[in-house]
């Protein structure tokens, strides 16, 4: 489950909150709303990438609060991925092994599976400058499930896509998130795709968010 | 006005400046200290621009204007400057513990001071355009922020720390003004390639001067040809 509980954040003059709303464990969330509203900055408080002026943040029951970024067990995928440019795909893939202190030949089935689940295995040798933008949000996606996080959030990560990606890529979001079992956070302002994906779909509006009905 | 300089010279006066003693001391002084100052500036430069790009603190105004001054302040006063620091009780503590004026090491500062500013804004610069999102990728992954810097930030960096290391190693080979004031125009001491330019004009061997300052602008022609190459590489 992922619980936002009486948040508020200000910079300047916006103002954000007070946001409540639970995705409930295992499901589906998509966040809509228009661009500048403070999605990206509910996302960003959630991973703990942003403090908030106040409230509190849940995963599965759990508090997180006051953990650091990469202790709340969060997936994130930004909008463009933020693949780090330096490395290739699998050094992408075995980052989390890499912080972890494992050495790549003891990484490299968890990178060859996640690969195949995400159907990159031939682009492991590639770097991020050579890759399409499709090919980019599954490295990023396969990077976030490498640390084998409860929860996955995703700020607009098929914003960029043809239609043929963007459809190949929703039923690969679909596919990953049921099969692990993940409770999930997709943010976007696309209602097709949101309705496409959504168990439970929410709108940030005026600085608040409100349940939205929708026929899946 | 280079061709009219190249002009003025020929082979010959060339190659008698290239084997005097004192023009060989000056060459190696001068790659010497330019190679120091150009490491110690990125030292402080990727730091300090990282900061600068990407935090906010109270303050943050007058700390860059603190750092630009040395680029807008006339080089002499620079000089002046330092001369008169290290007479503070701070720079007297300093200088007990690493003779600085007249000194070798006092080029290295009078280099450092300026090429720094310059070495600081390269890499402000090349902060700005990297994207924040993959450090905070990093951190969610698990990173501290320091080794999501080191691991992530830093290697994206790469072509911006050489071409602040080598803008810092260019303007302290032309750096003068600072030198002479604090660190003196002593032949086979403290006797950098520009301070030669400027003895060899004074006892009017003007070939000399002429040749030196061809020199120069092949070693200044070379580092940028090499920051070029290297940002189409990097």
């Amino acid at each position: 489950m992922i619980r936002f509980d009486k948040i508020r954040w200000r910079a300047g003059t916006f103002e954000l909150g007070p946001v409540s709303f639970d995705v409930p464990f295992g499901k589906y969330g998509m966040l809509m709303g228009r661009t500048g509203c403070g999605k990206t900055t509910l996302a960003e408080i959630l991973c703990g990438l942003r403090v908030p002026y106040s409230g509190r943040v849940w995963i599965n029951g759990q508090d997180i609060s006051d953990r650091e970024p990469g202790k709340r067990g969060i997936g994130y995928v930004p909008q463009d991925g933020a693949l780090f440019p330096t490395m290739t795909v699998r050094e992408n893939l075995a980052f989390v092994s890499r912080i972890r202190g494992l050495k790549p030949a003891a990484s490299a089935p968890s990178v060859e599976r996640l690969a195949g689940l995400l159907g990159i295995s031939h682009l492991l040798d590639r770097k991020p400058a050579h890759l399409s933008g499709g090919e980019r949000q599954r490295v990023a996606l396969g990077r976030a499930l490498a640390a084998e996080p409860s929860a996955l959030v995703l700020d607009e990560p098929l914003s960029a896509l043809d239609e043929e990606t963007h459809a190949d890529l929703v039923a690969l979001l679909k596919k990953v998130q049921r099969s692990l079992g993940l409770t999930a956070l997709h943010i976007t302002h696309h209602r097709q795709e949101a309705c496409q994906l959504a168990d439970h779909l929410f709108l940030l509006a005026d600085g608040a968010v409100s349940p939205l009905e929708f026929a899946p | 006005m280079l061709a009219a300089t190249a002009s003025y010279s020929t082979p010959g006066h060339l190659l008698k400046a290239l084997l005097s003693r004192e023009i060989q001391h000056s060459v190696y002084l001068s790659i010497v200290t330019c190679t120091s100052t150009a490491l110690l500036s990125v030292v402080f430069a990727v730091p300090a621009g990282y900061l600068l790009s990407r935090t906010q603190f109270p303050g943050k105004t007058l700390v860059e204007v603190v750092l630009d001054v040395p680029i807008v302040l006339p080089p002499m006063v620079v000089g002046l400057a330092l001369l008169i620091f290290f007479q503070t009780p701070l720079g007297r503590m300093l200088e007990k513990a690493v003779p600085l004026t007249y000194t070798v090491y006092g080029v290295i500062v009078a280099q450092f001071v300026i090429g720094a500013a310059f070495a600081i804004r390269t890499m402000r610069g090349t902060f700005d355009h990297l994207s924040p999102r993959p450090e905070a990728v990093a951190m969610t992954l698990g990173c501290s922020r320091a080794r999501a810097f080191w691991w992530v930030t830093l290697p994206s960096a790469r072509g911006g720390v050489f071409a602040a290391a080598s803008v810092a190693w260019a303007h302290s080979l032309g750096e003068f003004g600072p030198i002479l004031v604090f660190a003196g125009a002593t032949r086979m001491k403290t006797e950098v390639l520009p301070t030669t330019v400027w003895l060899e004009l004074s006892v009017g061997n003007l070939e000399a001067a002429v040749a030196v300052s061809l020199l120069m602008v092949l070693f200044a022609g070379a580092v940028l040809l090499a920051v070029r190459k290297a940002g189409e590489r990097v």
